[in-house]
């Protein structure tokens, strides 16, 4: 039985081969309490399906609108979430951390 | 990131062989670091070079010092976890270990138990335990438990973990039983290294199925991953 993060990978690979557009996204740098580590990734397809998490779970879905464009566009991107503030429409971060991600095409 | 990116990477968790992949963030450049090449559209200074290789070893990932907008991610084995005895308590713990992070191998000869039917998606070796350890090979990323309650089957894996480098290794036993196969183990000259063995084995939760008492194997496992055992 293999483990969480080899199956992403392995997913990434499965989508690619059956022709769907993928984008791979990495939390590259953090402050404060941010909830997953540097190096945390996310792997999104063209369908928004997403394997892995770069958070609690408090900005996956802006990352994972952020991967749809990238995998339009084929450019990467450099996202930057905040604490959240008092409008609860906002993205970001309920733990009051703070969160660079990285999200690439994958080609 | 490239097919041939892609691959790489998947290719070298497989194989449990660490590489870094350091990430130009302003346009996605990117080249492969194992301890003997590079590879990739990014070229790297000499001092990036050196500390990109240094995360080989500390599994560390993080933007690289003194370059702007380089970062490192380092892909380092998965902890592993080695079964000895496709027991009940083995069909609890395989699934929750895979669940936190573990690559799972449940070892037992005896086909009856190491069947397909009783560990779905796990994979199964049906080898003795020696031969099972000596191909797989026992890293420091490697843990490993002794289920069977049958000495023919965990006394040969304990005699090759011991001297090995493995961060845990527990065995499932009453007191009694325990003191038995300690006498065994000092009999085959290991005497001096039976203080690894974590018996009895688990955190004391006080749970008493075999899905609890694989929490408790787990918890313990964990625990000594992080905090070498201290708590």
């Amino acid at each position: 039985m293999q483990s969480d993060n080899d199956l992403l990978f392995e997913t990434l690979q499965q989508w690619r081969s059956a022709g769907k557009s993928a984008a791979l996204a990495t939390v590259v740098s953090t402050w404060g309490s941010s909830p997953r580590p540097e190096g945390s990734h996310l792997a999104v397809d063209e369908a928004g399906h997403f394997v892995g998490s770069v958070s609690g779970g408090c900005i996956e879905g802006a990352v994972i609108d952020a991967a749809r464009e990238v995998m339009a566009s084929g450019r990467p991107q450099l996202l930057e979430f905040g604490i959240s503030d008092e409008q609860a429409w906002q993205v970001g971060l309920a733990c009051g951390g703070r969160v660079r991600v990285f999200v690439e095409p994958v080609e | 990131m490239k097919r041939e990116a892609l691959a790489r990477i998947a290719d070298a968790q497989k194989r449990r062989q660490p590489l870094v992949v350091v990430t130009r963030l302003a346009d996605g450049a990117q080249c492969l670091v194992d301890a003997a090449t590079v590879d990739g559209d990014l070229s790297l200074a000499a001092g990036q070079l050196a500390e990109a290789r240094g995360f080989l070893a500390s599994g560390r990932s993080a933007a690289l010092a003194g370059a702007d907008g380089l970062f490192a991610r380092a892909y380092v084995p998965a902890p592993r976890l080695l079964v000895i005895g496709a027991v009940h308590i083995a069909q609890a713990l395989a699934p929750m270990a895979a669940a936190a992070g573990f690559d799972v191998i449940v070892i037992d000869p005896r086909g009856a138990f190491a069947s397909p039917q009783r560990f779905p998606g796990v994979q199964l070796s049906d080898e003795w335990p020696d031969e099972a350890l000596e191909r797989l090979g026992l890293d420091e990323a490697t843990a490993l438990v002794a289920l069977s309650h049958d000495p023919k089957l965990d006394d040969p894996a304990l005699e090759l973990a011991l001297p090995g480098k493995l961060f845990y290794i527990g065995a499932l036993g009453s007191r009694r039983t325990h003191e038995k196969r300690l006498e065994r183990l000092r009999a085959a000259g290991l005497g001096e290294l039976t203080g690894r063995i974590h018996s009895p084995i688990g955190l004391d939760l006080g749970g008493r199925s075999p899905a609890e008492i694989a929490v408790s194997i787990l918890a313990e496992i964990i625990q000594v991953r992080y905090r070498g055992g201290r708590a």
